[in-house]
């Protein structure tokens, strides 16, 4: 895994000395709230409804044992016992003080943590696939890559001060786990027939108000041309991203306005210009930061357990987690476990610090010690030995995290919504609860098959509904809330915008209106692999508006 | 007497812990909105604006704004769902925020 190297450490706890003194000049008067909020959010601070909140950067979602235990310590001492995991990989804190803010980031720092890069006009927290460096369809680990950019974006003085925030995900794989078609930019590698690494350049995608994918503005970059290349992106960006302008800032606005062309032509000019300063890092230097992820002591296991498969066919529960939660792993007897922070009627991605420091525990027995966070706001146990899998399994079903619905209807991405959020338009958590406990059948979620639902509060879509395959976006009308349906959204290989199917229901329609959905989809389909996004697509939203809005 | 008395409140974010508190009568703020002082006329709004300006002023809270109540039998309601939100707590975790410390005041976010 990556440790900071001194010059980080030495960064972070200035950084902490610094926001100390900001913070105690805000709260004696020195410094007013318009001097001081800017100052608060390159920390990572937001004012939220109830008090303030601190999303702390977990970069690429990875962790270790020891840093969760950190973030399950910060949830007891600063917080009320929780955390909040989001569609960016990082942790929220819900109920965080100003006046004890300094304090909890210099015990974030103790382990190698801070909260830079989560908001502001800079370049956010760098995401990637949450199976990255263990995915058997994976060509090669993207975390080197994500940590390149996050030390190459940290403090850059030119990207301080962007038009607005600006999303880079990165995928080491063909099939696109980190949703990099709707990213400002996303990075996909490719591998020639000469076998050399090359990266597929995709900008301009995004969702908010306004949803786009991305287009392809270099197929094949090769990696040592990465950093000119995305220097040359973001100068474009910079001088021609609009400014006056919050909702029309982003660059997929600019690439639309200029048009792919002008816009790819633009940054050529700049990536000639940029080859001759000569930005590029030096190949050992990312041979360096390539060594903090060497592949861990993998044992040589047989591809097949016989503790494991004994369990799995004497153990109906564990069978069933396994079909829907487990995913093959690169090296034979391994496998990737997706820790489901949807249980029935849950809040989606909120975990207790107990469950913090059980999810720690046996990433350190069972793990090599990693954790990831996945955008869909659950955790994953990359690197866990498939006769293991049963032990792992029960300690998890014993902490209320075995829910087996990886991918499933229940599986449901949810922003805070109106119950935590100053910027939400309606709450999001209590639709997701109320759709979880409809589809609390278990044998029903695996029967419907692969289901993407994803809730936000309002327009700013950080519940990613535009790229569900049925989203759900919250809005308000004279004080009353009301909800849009979308069908038809994927953030995979095939991304796609969803798009509105009808007029909207109020919160206590919208599970009948869901289930009404799904249940003309298993009408239509051909069969058990006739996916409900292949059902949609296939034949459009005409049936399902037919079903929905039909006369009673 | 069971009239509904319908005015604005003054609210804001207090500075040191961000938690959510209303002027009372007094000029103190309390984190109850049941103890909100009310303004029933255009004037005495103002008058609630021009206390809120000072409240920012002296770091009291960090901005402050007018919202929409009313009034019944001592018990205060935001007329907005977002301000009954925040007068109570998460409507999703009851155990958390002002609900559970009675001071929610009298109205869950879905009255």
């Amino acid at each position: 895994m990556y440790r900071y190297d001194e010059f980080d450490h030495r960064f972070v706890s200035e950084r902490v000395a610094q926001f100390r003194d900001q913070a105690a000049r805000r709260l004696s008067g020195e410094l007013t709230e318009d001097e001081f909020k800017p100052l608060r959010l390159m920390n990572g601070l937001y004012l939220q409804l109830h008090a303030y909140m601190l999303r702390v950067a977990i970069p690429y979602g990875t962790l270790s044992g020891k840093q969760m235990r950190k973030l399950a310590d910060v949830a007891d001492k600063y917080d009320r016992g929780y955390g909040h995991f989001t569609t960016r990989q990082n942790i929220q804190y819900n109920w965080i003080k100003l006046e004890e803010t300094a304090d909890l980031l210099q015990e974030l720092s103790e382990v190698e943590m801070h909260a830079i890069q989560t908001s502001g006009n800079c370049i956010r927290n760098v995401t990637t696939d949450h199976w990255a460096g263990a995915a058997a369809d994976e060509l090669a680990d993207p975390r080197p890559v994500a940590e390149l950019l996050r030390q190459w974006s940290t403090l850059h003085p030119e990207f301080s001060f962007l038009p607005r925030k600006f999303k880079i995900a990165v995928t080491g794989a063909p099939n696109d786990r980190a949703a990099v078609k709707v990213h400002d930019i996303g990075l996909r590698m490719h591998q020639n027939d000469a076998g050399e690494r090359g990266w597929e350049v995709i900008v301009g995608g995004g969702l908010g108000r306004t949803p786009l994918i991305g287009y392809t503005v270099r197929e094949f970059l090769p990696e040592t041309q990465l950093l000119s290349y995305l220097e040359a992106i973001m100068r474009v960006y910079n001088l021609h991203g609009r400014r006056d302008n919050k909702y029309k800032a982003r660059i997929k606005i600019l690439v639309h306005e200029l048009g792919e062309e002008n816009f790819r032509a633009e940054v050529e000019a700049e990536f000639a210009r940029q080859k001759e300063l000569d930005v590029e890092v030096e190949s050992r230097e990312l041979e360096r930061i390539s060594n903090y992820f060497a592949e861990p002591a993998f044992e040589t296991l047989p591809r097949l357990s016989t503790g494991y498969e004994a369990a799995r066919a004497g153990d109906p529960a564990f069978a069933q987690w396994v079909r829907s939660n487990i995913a093959a792993h690169r090296k034979d007897g391994y496998a990737i476990v997706n820790i489901s922070l949807k249980p029935e009627g849950g809040i989606p991605g909120d975990a207790t610090s107990e469950q913090m420091r059980t999810v720690a525990d046996l990433a350190e027995r069972f793990s090599v010690e990693e954790i990831r966070v996945s955008h869909h706001q659950n955790l994953v146990l990359p690197h866990v030995k498939l006769d293991d899998l049963h032990e792992v399994w029960k300690v998890l079903a014993a902490n209320g995290l075995a829910s087996a619905n990886i991918g499933k209807a229940g599986d449901i991405i949810a922003c805070p919504g109106l119950d935590y959020c100053t910027l939400a338009t309606a709450r999001s958590i209590p639709i997701a609860q109320t759709i979880s406990r409809r589809f609390a059948d278990l044998n029903r979620q695996h029967e419907i098959g692969p289901l993407r639902i994803n809730i936000s509060g309002c327009i700013n879509a950080c519940g990613h509904h535009h790229v569900a395959h049925i989203g759900i976006l919250g809005l308000e009308k004279k004080g009353v809330e009301y909800y849009q349906i979308t069908l038809g959204g994927s953030s995979a290989t095939d991304a796609s915008i969803g798009t509105i199917l009808g007029p909207g229901f109020s919160g206590d329609k919208v599970p009948d209106a869901i289930e009404t959905i799904v249940n003309t989809y298993l009408n239509l389909r051909q069969g058990g692999d006739d996916s409900f996004l292949d059902v949609v697509r296939r034949l459009g939203h005409q049936p399902f508006k037919e079903a929905l809005y039909a006369p009673a | 007497m069971n009239a509904i008395e319908t005015g604005k409140a003054l609210t804001g974010n207090r500075l040191s812990d961000g938690e959510v508190v209303f002027l009372t009568r007094s000029g103190a703020w309390s984190v109850s909105i049941d103890e909100a002082v009310i303004a029933l006329e255009p004037q005495s709004e103002a008058a609630l604006e021009r206390r809120g300006e000072q409240a920012v002023a002296h770091n009291v809270v960090t901005e402050a704004y007018l919202i929409g109540v009313e009034r019944s039998q001592g018990r205060v309601r935001a007329l907005h769902i977002r301000e009954r939100i925040r007068a109570t707590g998460p409507s999703v975790r009851l155990d958390l925020g002002k609900q559970s410390q009675g001071t929610g005041g009298g109205f869950a976010p879905q009255s």
